[in-house]
């Protein structure tokens, strides 16, 4: 592969990395908080990855002006998609932390191992 | 413009409008009635919108006037409308059962909070099944997962804490890796709506994005529906669920999974030229795995709730190797066991909440001699279990004897796996058998403690024996009279095997 092709979908290369990063966090820590930042990085990815398959090349904002001819914007579709999908990132991660909340209150530990240990 | 089309947006809209009023109301009983009422009209829905396709219809819904392939559409056919039945269903039979268990597992300020995450999960679970957008069935999913994760985690049970947040992590990978399908999937076709998606899917086929992205579209999804060995999450979620939580979720909640994966591997990557290496020679093995190892697990299992939830994954490994034979009996089979496995483990789980009404203690042992005190649930026990089972004049032996059927077609290699169903159906005799034995030992002189007047017959008559009875009831009339799942299954069977170009 061509070092220019490669450079290329440097968005899409920084996608898989991030979602990477995040999938390991969600493994291999034991802290419930960092297990969510890893999956709120997981999801923040697929973000990214919407975002950069919508982008037109010298496309604008998709505002269509009415004395504007052939103008050329960015596919709108996705970014509305993921406008949802973030509102779901966020409800996900206010469950899980409510979540965590209430295991602290009824085990005092975050840690998944003592909890695993404690019942 | 006939009322009938407005048939699959009542199913979604009903129970998410009455989900933010339930909240408002805050006297006893009353949030409990109105969900009630809420989920039989919704179940009235599903049966409307059933009998039209039987009569050969299908029913589209264009939201808020925009067509396909540009708006969302709601479409809902024969596979469809089976399980619509199957969530709505199990939805109001397990709310009108809910009262008295609820009522001992959730604190009274709670319970409109808790029955209105009721209505948004059969909301969600409605709407991932009557929507035709591959992005709304995403929405959907996590609506219907969020309020899943709230029931679970509402009970009194410590345990269940840990065993959500499980849940929500490997539920949200599992979404999100469908979501990155899905997304790979627009960016090669341009398009949401699934069968738009079928047709320019045609020609590109081939594309590493498109092969890539049916592999995360199936991963996400056989993580929802706890496919052998991405079930983890789905014993301890529940075991340590409120008992009529569990009834719910486990008569539909992995089936709607199920239903989105078959519709995604039929509809959209049937014209992959490897599919069936890349599906069906994939799946087998895995089905075959999940029925051996979880009926095995669940045989030596002591809890009697996580004995039935092994027993679920082994289940879902019974409709997917239907599914993964690709034949037209094959498919129909894996449907039926949809709607049978869900009437037969309905029920099971609702004479577990019976049980739990007056045994604190849930271990099969500490069961001992409770036919003595609660006969009729005891006995409802035993004819559940045999349907699970699949003996005949049962419901599940109707879809597992057609699944055998489907097996034999396939010639020689049938025989093995006729063999694994057959002894995993053996291993099921011998842990429904062990349950069923404790039920009606003879107590012997260490009463268990946590047993109130062990010999005597204390079984209240309530709505839950009532509904308990009344499934049973239909996992008969379904052994005897399969005509009416039958036809919608051989319909759906058909509708998904035609290739669609």
């Amino acid at each position: 592969m061509k070092l220019f092709e490669f450079l290329g979908y440097y968005n899409y290369w920084v996608f898989a990395v991030l979602l990477m990063i995040g999938f390991y966090a969600v493994i291999a820590k034991a802290n419930l908080i960092k297990k969510l930042i890893g999956l709120s990085l997981f999801q923040s990815a697929v973000f990214l990855m919407y975002i950069s398959m919508d982008k037109v090349e010298g496309g604008t904002a998709p505002i269509i002006k009415p004395d504007a001819v052939d103008q050329l914007y960015s596919n709108p579709l996705p970014q509305v998609l993921i406008l949802t999908a973030i509102v779901v990132g966020v409800s996900t991660l206010a469950l899980g932390l409510a979540i965590v909340v209430r295991i602290k209150e009824r085990y005092g530990t975050i840690e998944e191992n003592e909890i695993l240990d404690a019942d | 413009m006939d009322f009938a089309q407005h048939l699959p947006v009542l199913q979604v809209i009903i129970p998410l409008l009455a989900a933010p009023l339930i909240v408002l109301l805050q006297p006893r009983g009353f949030a409990w009635a109105a969900t009630t009422a809420t989920a039989f009209f919704s179940f009235a829905v599903s049966i409307a919108i059933a009998a039209r396709i039987l009569a050969g219809d299908i029913l589209h819904y264009e939201m808020g006037g925009w067509f396909a392939p540009i708006g969302i559409e709601l479409r809902v056919d024969a596979f469809s409308a089976i399980v619509l039945l199957i969530i709505s269903g199990a939805a109001a039979i397990s709310l009108v059962a809910a009262r008295t268990s609820i009522n001992q597992q959730i604190e009274h300020h709670r319970q409109p909070l808790f029955y209105a995450a009721w209505l948004l999960a059969i909301a969600g679970l409605v709407g991932m099944v009557v929507t035709a957008d591959a992005f709304n069935i995403f929405v959907f999913m996590e609506i219907s997962s969020l309020a899943g994760y709230i029931l679970i985690a509402g009970g009194p049970d410590r345990r269940a804490l840990p065993a959500v947040f499980k849940y929500l992590i490997i539920g949200t990978i599992g979404a999100t890796f469908y979501l990155i399908g899905v997304g790979m999937i627009y960016m090669m076709t341009g398009t949401l709506n699934l069968d738009d998606m079928a047709q320019r899917v045609v020609g590109i086929e081939d594309q590493r994005p498109i092969l890539v992205a049916a592999a995360f579209v199936f991963i996400g999804l056989a993580l929802k529906a706890a496919l052998f060995p991405l079930h983890v999450w789905l014993p301890n979620a529940y075991t340590h669920a409120p008992h009529m939580v569990t009834v719910f979720l486990a008569a539909c909640g992995t089936k709607v999974a199920v239903y989105v994966l078959l519709r995604f591997q039929f509809t959209i990557f049937q014209s992959f030229a490897e599919h069936l290496l890349q599906f069906a020679l994939f799946l087998m093995p895995l089905a075959l795995l999940g029925i051996t190892v979880a009926s095995l697990v669940a045989m030596f299992e002591g809890h009697l709730k996580r004995m039935l939830a092994f027993s679920s994954v082994a289940q879902i490994g019974y409709i997917l190797l239907g599914a993964s034979l690709m034949s037209d009996s094959g498919f129909t089979a894996s449907t039926l066991h949809m709607f049978n496995h869900a009437l037969a483990k309905g029920a099971l789980f609702l004479a577990v909440a019976k049980f739990a009404t007056q045994y604190a203690d849930l271990r099969i042992d500490s069961l001992e001699g409770a036919a003595r005190s609660m006969p009729l649930t005891s006995f409802a026990f035993v004819i559940a279990g045999l349907s699970l089972i699949g003996v005949p004049g049962t419901a599940g032996f109707i879809s597992k004897w057609q699944l055998i059927m489907a097996i034999m077609e396939t010639g020689n290699m049938g025989f093995i796996m006729v063999g694994i169903v057959v002894i995993s159906s053996l291993i099921a005799v011998a842990y429904i058998w062990r349950v069923v034995e404790t039920l009606y030992a003879i107590p012997t002189d260490n009463i268990p403690a946590s047993a109130t007047n062990v010999n005597v017959k204390s079984e209240k008559m309530d709505l839950l024996l009532v509904a308990l009875m009344f499934t049973v009831a239909m996992n008969i009339y379904f052994g005897l009279v399969p005509a009416l799942p039958f036809t919608l299954a051989e319909l759906s069977s058909q509708i998904l095997l035609q290739v669609k170009f």
